[in-house]
């Protein structure tokens, strides 16, 4: 095997018994990336300098002095920061080195990496489909072994998306886990960085690294990364929401059933639950995020760095503009306010969801990877692409994309979700059922 | 209701405080005259990705001023955001507060004379209470300059002062006219300088004041329909000439039954006139929200009550109590509330001594302008003892000195005896220079004019 | 069904929000915006009269940092990637 193809677990592992150095490996996926990332193109930019560290890849709205940050817009295209996220900055202090950031939707504006201002990144399954959005190119890369492992950020969908279409693990942190300082704000009541790997361990590693109090983000918290406590399989209780498979295309919803029944096989108890209908979710949803998106995206006026407004996008001015009317005089209440109120409502409905079962799983996205070019003319293509994971996001709630199987050659993923603070209990039960189910094997050929 | 046109007044106040660093990051917020752009980071540059976590002494500080002015303080309060497009606010978005401010429902009395005391030449000023809506807590902006380079004219910014904590003062229109707005502003000021929490100075930008103005016509009940706001007014005696402008024109206007324009308008010092500035709609559409990146604020009532306590003697208190101990007179009470250090090195000297009385300290203190700083209570209590020893002479004694003075002095008697009688100060102080300041100068004089009234 | 936005409200979002838009902008908005705001209409179907508004999930409350001075960026970082001038950042005059 060549060492770009390992997992961050069996990395670690050869370095700790010397059986390879870190920098063999990053010299292995930088040929990788030279190899391939002309069909995939995981990557805005590549970094010049060979690491002696094991690699990783970053979404290119987070801000490395290193390299330039673009949010893959045209806005930021020649923008160097002057200052690192602190995400970043675990990862190196932990000693992991950058090799290159990933392409994006831009501003993660999208759900398939399509509306990215320079190019669209490829679906490593298969070269004519997308990747998911709004971390394609971080996913796209994991799965293409360009990389060991990516860090991506959700706002709602945008790790789990992309996880589920390009067929590896994607981990969305409970709200406030995970420190959102330097990474360009979205909306900033529901932006979540996270890691993607190729395995739920790594995804565990990796989490446990860029998780905790960052005095520089008022919104993280203090609550410590508890284990769940007396794990056994016997006693979960999974539930299904109807809502959710009723949406699911047949052939992800058949993929999604044969899941259950492997938890059902491990001994687990499979209840039938109602959640709150996702529809509403997508309203939601859209209202405060291009709400938050239309007040973090002022700053933008090329006065300090970057270039004027007129190189946003449609999709970047689309949201502005709707943002900026569910906020102005005379409609704030109609649409912010009601949105924040049917938010407590959502969030109502999972803790009661949450008494009677621990976790919830269902599919990711409603289809299979979509073909290049489907990001179709609706003004909220992204926003319903997303209906499945937007109730879990909009509650702030913690939730991990694995993958499920195959369909016609393209993934499925499935998700689990978990009341908050409880990302411990996802990663033993992925864990499980990845164990069972050996996805992870297989790779594609490129 | 009154038949008479009459002027409707609010203040809105803005306060810089004093704190070491910025309101939202830890940046030095000292911006006075240093380079520019030195004291900036991602979070007051509003960089992509930066984040802002707030103050706890600015907000504690923002408490403290509102108890000062009687205000409720809210036992929850948060930040919201302001969204407006200014190229001296690097977010396009202002962190202020909007709807839960950290305190309100305050009031502040004021001694001033009513426009009918004033016309009926009132020696006794009314007591009038000024109502304090709210008392909030924000960021400042960066400074523009405008600037011409290689002949083109230009904008330059500096954000040094981006992100300053301002505190926002705004009162109800409870004023009546300028004399009250005077004598409330020094007021403030003075509360705001015991405090310690910041200069408020107007000239140095650290006291900023926003008068909203309109004139009820005769006869006319509630707020009028119209209000103007007036910026860039740098002092208080500028403060008072803006607002009897303003007065003046609403009440041309209104006299020919026309409406003033509600609009801001900015004051300009050299031709002492106000000029429109831009139309102020009804509200401008700031499109507020809670701010999603800092959690709300709540507050016990142990921890108000420990901020109450940091509050010390305040002005009004002070002056009371100077009165009353130490029987002084409003206008030396004045002298010695206005300076705050002044008046604690009084209370010292004053301790320490049981042969001078207050008002004997109080007055050297106020007319000598003794250097605080260098000369020591204990010093100062010398100085004074020694020059109000009475310096004895014998009348024999004293005849021969003034014999002297008076042959010395041929032109100045002259002078005397042709009718300028004030001459005898001059003798005096001849006498005084040629035997003690400490002597009698009462006997002396009326020893002077004898003996001139003899020869 | 909402109706459908004017021109007018079109430009007047656009101003607010410092964009400027061509004409076929703002024709193609006036579409999308209304076709959004006609999806999203369909929350006046929940009952909210009685339930009060959550704008942060995360729980916390009452974070601060102390009031200490930590180092700024140098001048030259902070005009790296502008327009500047004598150490100003300089923009077309705005008056």
């Amino acid at each position: 095997m060549n060492l770009n193809e390992l997992s961050l677990t069996e990395a670690l592992e050869g370095v700790k018994q010397k059986k390879f150095t870190p920098k063999e490996v990053f010299t292995a996926c930088e040929k990788r990336i030279k190899d391939i990332d002309d069909k995939i193109k995981a990557f805005v930019s590549v970094v010049p300098k060979t690491e002696n560290a094991i690699p990783f890849a970053i979404k290119d709205n987070f801000c490395t002095t290193k390299v330039l940050t673009t949010a893959s817009s045209n806005i930021l295209r020649n923008y160097l920061p002057t200052y690192n996220a602190t995400v970043y900055q675990k990862l190196i202090e932990a000693n992991f080195g950058l090799l290159g950031k990933t392409n994006m939707d831009s501003f993660a504006h999208g759900s398939s990496t399509e509306t990215s201002d320079f190019f669209v990144t490829h679906n490593p399954w298969n070269l004519n489909h997308l990747p998911g959005g709004s971390s394609g190119g971080s996913a796209a890369a994991v799965m293409a072994d360009e990389t060991i492992f990516a860090i991506g950020s959700e706002t709602a969908g945008s790790i789990r998306q992309p996880s589920a279409w390009c067929g590896v693990v994607g981990l969305k942190p409970t709200y406030g886990r995970v420190s959102r300082y330097g990474v360009i704000a979205m909306g900033s009541s529901l932006d979540c960085p996270g890691p993607i790997t190729k395995t739920v361990a790594d995804a565990e590693i990796v989490y446990k690294i860029i998780a905790g109090k960052d005095p520089l983000d008022a919104t993280t918290v203090d609550i410590p990364l508890t284990p769940a406590k007396n794990f056994n399989l016997k006693d979960v209780r999974i539930g299904v929401a109807q809502e959710y498979l009723a949406i699911a295309e047949k052939p992800v919803c058949k993929k999604i059933l044969e899941a259950v029944e492997v938890f059902r096989k491990l001994g687990c108890k499979i209840i039938d639950i109602s959640l709150f209908d996702p529809k509403y979710a997508i309203s939601v949803y859209t209202i405060l995020q291009r709400s938050e998106v239309s007040s973090n995206l002022a700053r933008y006026d090329g006065i300090r760095y970057g270039s004027d407004r007129s190189n946003f996008n449609k999709e970047n001015k689309r949201r502005i503009m709707l943002g900026t009317y569910t906020l102005s005089a005379g409609y704030y209440d109609a649409y912010y306010l009601k949105a924040q109120k049917i938010r407590t409502i959502i969030c109502q409905d999972f803790d009661q969801a949450f008494e009677k079962v621990n976790v919830i799983i269902g599919p990711v996205s409603p289809s299979l990877a979509k073909k290049i070019g489907a990001s179709s003319k609706d003004p909220m293509f992204g926003e319903k692409e997303d209906m499945l994971v937007e109730p879990s996001t909009i509650a702030g709630l913690p939730a991990i994309s694995i993958p499920a199987g195959f369909v016609d050659g393209l993934p499925v993923g499935l998700q689990i979700i978990a009341n908050k603070w409880q990302e411990d209990l996802i990663l033993k039960l992925a864990k499980a059922f990845e164990t069972e189910t050996e996805y992870y094997k297989m790779k594609p050929e490129i | 209701m009154s038949n008479e046109y009459q002027p409707v007044i609010g203040l809105e106040i803005h306060i810089e405080l004093a704190t070491q660093s910025k309101m939202f990051c830890s940046c030095s917020a000292y911006h006075f005259e240093v380079e520019p752009n030195i004291h900036c980071c991602p979070v007051c540059l509003g960089l992509p990705g930066a984040l802002p976590v707030p103050n706890k002494k600015a907000i504690d500080w923002t408490i403290m001023l509102g108890l000062a002015l009687n205000c409720q303080i809210a036992k929850e309060s948060k930040f919201d955001r302001k969204n407006y497009f200014y190229p001296d606010l690097p977010k396009g978005y202002q962190i202020s507060q909007y709807d839960a401010p950290l305190c309100n429902n305050g009031h502040l009395e004021i001694k001033a004379f009513t426009e009918e005391q004033r016309a009926s030449n009132d020696q006794f000023p009314t007591l009038k209470t000024i109502r304090i809506r709210r008392v909030h807590l924000e960021e400042d902006t960066g400074k523009l300059l405008h600037t011409e380079i290689d002949g083109k004219a230009c904008t330059m910014i500096d954000f040094n002062r981006s992100g300053v904590p301002l505190l926002e003062v705004v009162t109800e229109p409870d004023f009546e006219n300028s004399a009250q707005v005077d004598k409330f502003l020094k007021k403030l000021q003075l509360i705001v300088r015991y405090l310690g929490i910041s200069s408020a100075d107007m000239e140095k930008g650290s006291m900023r004041l926003e008068p909203n103005i309109s004139v009820r016509k005769p006869n006319q009940k509630g707020l009028p329909e119209y209000k103007v706001e007036i910026k860039n007014i740098n002092s208080f005696k500028f403060a008072r000439k803006a607002i009897d402008y303003e007065i003046l024109r609403h009440r041309e206007l209104l006299e020919k039954s026309e409406t003033p324009v509600q609009e801001t308008r900015g004051w300009n010092e050299p031709k002492s006139k106000t000029f429109s500035q831009r139309e102020k709609e009804e509200a401008n559409d700031y499109r507020y929200f809670p701010e999603p990146d800092i959690p709300p604020m709540t507050f016990t009532k142990e921890e108000i009550r420990e901020i109450q306590s940091w509050i010390p003697e305040l002005p009004e208190a002070k002056a009371k109590r100077f009165v009353s101990d130490y029987q002084l007179s409003e206008y030396n009470t004045q002298q010695l509330i206005e300076n705050k250090s002044l008046g604690q090195y009084f209370e010292k000297v004053v301790e320490n001594t049981k042969k001078l009385s207050p008002t004997q300290i109080a007055n050297w203190l106020i007319n000598k302008k003794v250097n605080i700083d260098r000369v020591s209570p204990k010093d100062l209590i010398k100085i004074i003892t020694e020059s109000r020893q009475v310096f004895e002479i014998n009348n024999e004694d004293l005849e021969k000195v003034i014999a002297r003075v008076i042959k010395e002095n041929p032109q100045a008697v002259n002078d005397y005896r042709a009718g300028k009688t004030q001459i005898i100060s001059f003798f005096l102080g001849q006498v005084i220079r040629l035997t003690n300041p400490g002597i009698d100068k009462t006997k002396t004089t009326i020893a002077i004019i004898r003996y001139l009234t003899k020869k | 069904m909402t109706k459908q936005l004017k021109e007018e409200q079109v430009k007047h979002i656009a101003k607010l929000a410092n964009l400027q838009l061509s004409k076929q902008e703002t024709k193609e908005f006036q579409k999308q915006l209304t076709e959004t705001l006609d999806f999203i209409a369909h929350l006046n179907q929940i009952d909210t009269e009685k339930v009060s508004p959550t704008s942060q999930v995360s729980g916390n409350k009452n974070v601060f940092r102390q009031d200490i001075i930590k180092p700024s960026q140098s001048q030259a970082e902070t005009l790296a990637n502008a327009k500047s001038y004598k150490g100003y950042f300089v923009i077309k005059a705005i008056f």
